[in-house]
């Protein structure tokens, strides 16, 4: 069985290769090795938890400098921090209105049910980009700014308009699915764990395929141990093609349209 | 899409097969890359699964026939398997009999069997002797993590030489999952690595697998720890992209072997990997099944 796959999280960071374009070609050739069609890019060649404006902007640049590179094999994604308000919408404004960018990275700058996102979120929400925001429940305990599924579900009931990615489900995926279950907004992004056995089959069973999205967090993840979530899943075959790409492309299409990009 | 850049030495049904799984991964994509990797020639050896039940939840392939087709219809030629029973029974003697029975009643030689031994029990000698003597295993498992002893334990260093004496294998489980969504209650540290070369080195005729360690041992401390014996490790928790490539860059290649931490993991993990990184050409095969069989051979 063939099936169509569309990334929807990766990063520069962990590849081979100096600049941007380099290290998304090096990324591009991994995937082609495990069929993948299109990755979805987000950060800089460098990661900070709490980024400045300066930061921010430099992150976006290297990620827009390699997605303009491979026009169509990649998107962007903007990535911004939350307390810096103000610089997070010019950020969203340069990158998605007026750039290629299709949606927002939050990572773990501030807990996501601050109130200090609800005008980015709207301003996503607006732009009908996707928010994709990092959430994991760590027994061994979270940074100071770290999400949990929790959080996720508080900001996605105040603003069920937006479509947001839940990142790694939580990490502890048992509990992650239970927490977003209730808001239909919400999606499961099943990239960054373990590949653990069952992982995927209780997502579909308590979320339905059509809001589980595939994502592997290359290059700090290998794709093939994220695929294998999906490919090793006992699930239909019809849940394989909206996991691996048919969800992913639902949600991108209506700010592609706005674009001008055929999918 | 680039077709595999890795070549093997191929009689004419094997040229076929690959060929073929090869043309559907350049058509499309995904399940035929899977195929494709699958299909390579000369058998695939897995060092790293485990029969019985994990204690947190049930698993797609937690029932040993289930296992045994998950692994057949990957091409997997033989499985070397411990039991989840081993990690917190404390009756390990009849662990290691329905280890040994399971082994022999499912998969027609597929599976085989290394017992597990705790040697914080009284008597744990003679659960080793048991695995040898009586189940005829080739090699034990050892779970420090679950069993709760450092590697500078005199236990330890004990129970690792009456291994090699015996001629065991021993396979050396660092972790069995990430310690960051462990249950609450069921918190078990990985064992500190470092005081491990040591009690090697002073283990003549010791032959050595850590399973699960390439998670948290990377560069110069694995290394050291190859170099300390006749040491192997495993590719169910290798990670990054393009990683087995990147391990080989710095890791002798007939230190390293196939295992996919199965039915924890999801099998297809570790075959994919295989597939992601462009290998040369003796590569695949030492990984997938020579350097097992060699390993498994050397039994003194």
């Amino acid at each position: 069985m063939n099936y169509e796959i569309w990334d929807v999280h990766t990063h520069l960071a962990g590849v081979p290769g100096t600049t941007p374009e380099e290290r998304l070609a090096k990324l591009l050739q991994y995937a082609d090795r495990v069929g993948i069609a299109r990755l979805c890019v987000m950060m800089g060649l460098k990661w900070n938890y709490d980024p400045t404006p300066e930061f921010m902007r430099k992150s976006n640049d290297e990620a827009l400098q390699a997605v303009r590179k491979f026009p169509d094999r990649a998107f962007g994604f903007v990535y911004v921090n939350p307390k810096h308000t103000q610089a997070s919408l010019d950020e969203l404004n340069r990158c998605v209105r007026d750039g290629p960018m299709v949606g927002v990275k939050l990572w773990c700058a501030l807990h996501c049910n601050d109130p200090l996102l609800d005008p980015i979120v709207a301003r996503a929400a607006e732009l009908k980009a996707i928010v994709a925001q990092h959430c994991w429940i760590k027994i061994t305990g979270n940074l100071p700014g770290e999400s949990t599924p929790m959080d996720m579900a508080e900001l996605a009931a105040r603003h069920p308009k937006a479509t947001f990615s839940c990142i790694h489900t939580g990490g502890d995926w048992e509990r992650g699915i239970r927490a977003i279950r209730p808001h239909p907004n919400v999606y499961a992004d099943i990239n960054g764990g373990d590949p653990t056995a069952g992982f995927t089959g209780m997502a579909v069973r308590e979320l339905g395929a059509e809001r589980v999205l595939y994502g592997s967090d290359a290059g700090y993840r290998s794709f093939a141990s994220q695929l294998a979530k999906v490919h090793g899943a006992e699930i239909p075959d019809t849940a394989k093609r909206l996991i691996f790409a048919g969800n992913t492309k639902r949600l991108l299409r209506p700010i592609l349209n706005e674009k001008g990009i055929k999918v | 899409m680039k077709p595999d850049q890795s070549t093997f030495s191929l009689d004419r049904r094997d040229f076929l097969k690959v060929a073929v799984a090869a043309a559907g991964v350049a058509s499309l994509g995904s399940t035929s890359a899977l195929q494709a990797a699958a299909a390579a020639p000369s058998g695939l050896i897995d060092t790293n699964v485990s029969l019985s039940r994990w204690p947190l939840r049930r698993l797609p392939c937690d029932d040993t026939a289930a296992l045994v087709a998950k692994l057949r219809a990957n091409g997997v030629t033989q499985a070397w398997a411990g039991s989840f029973d081993g990690l917190l029974h404390r009756d390990i003697a009849t662990v290691n009999t329905r280890l040994a029975d399971e082994c022999r009643r499912h998969g027609k030689g597929l599976l085989v069997p290394f017992g597990s031994v705790n040697p914080k029990l009284p008597d744990w000698e003679d659960d080793l002797r048991r695995c040898a003597e009586v189940h005829r295993m080739p090699g034990i498992r050892l779970h420090p993590g679950y069993h709760g002893y450092r590697f500078d334990d005199p236990d330890f260093a004990k129970l690792l030489r009456l291994a090699a004496e015996r001629g065991l294998l021993v396979q050396l489980v660092w972790i069995m999952e990430d310690r960051r969504m462990m249950h609450p209650l069921l918190q078990v540290e990985p064992p500190d690595l470092k005081p491990l070369a040591e009690v090697i080195k002073k283990t003549p005729g010791l032959r050595l697998e850590i399973l699960n360690v390439l998670k948290g041992l990377h560069g110069q401390s694995l290394l050291s720890l190859l170099h300390a014996g006749e040491v192997f490790v495993e590719i169910a928790m290798l990670e990054g992209v393009g990683g087995v490539a990147g391990l080989l860059e710095k890791t002798p290649l007939n230190r390293v072997l196939f295992g996919s931490h199965a039915p924890l993991f999801y099998f297809e993990s570790a075959l994919l990997k295989l597939k992601e990184s462009p290998l040369t050409e003796d590569q695949p095969r030492a990984i997938r099944c020579d350097n097992a069989r060699r390993l498994l051979a050397k039994k003194s």
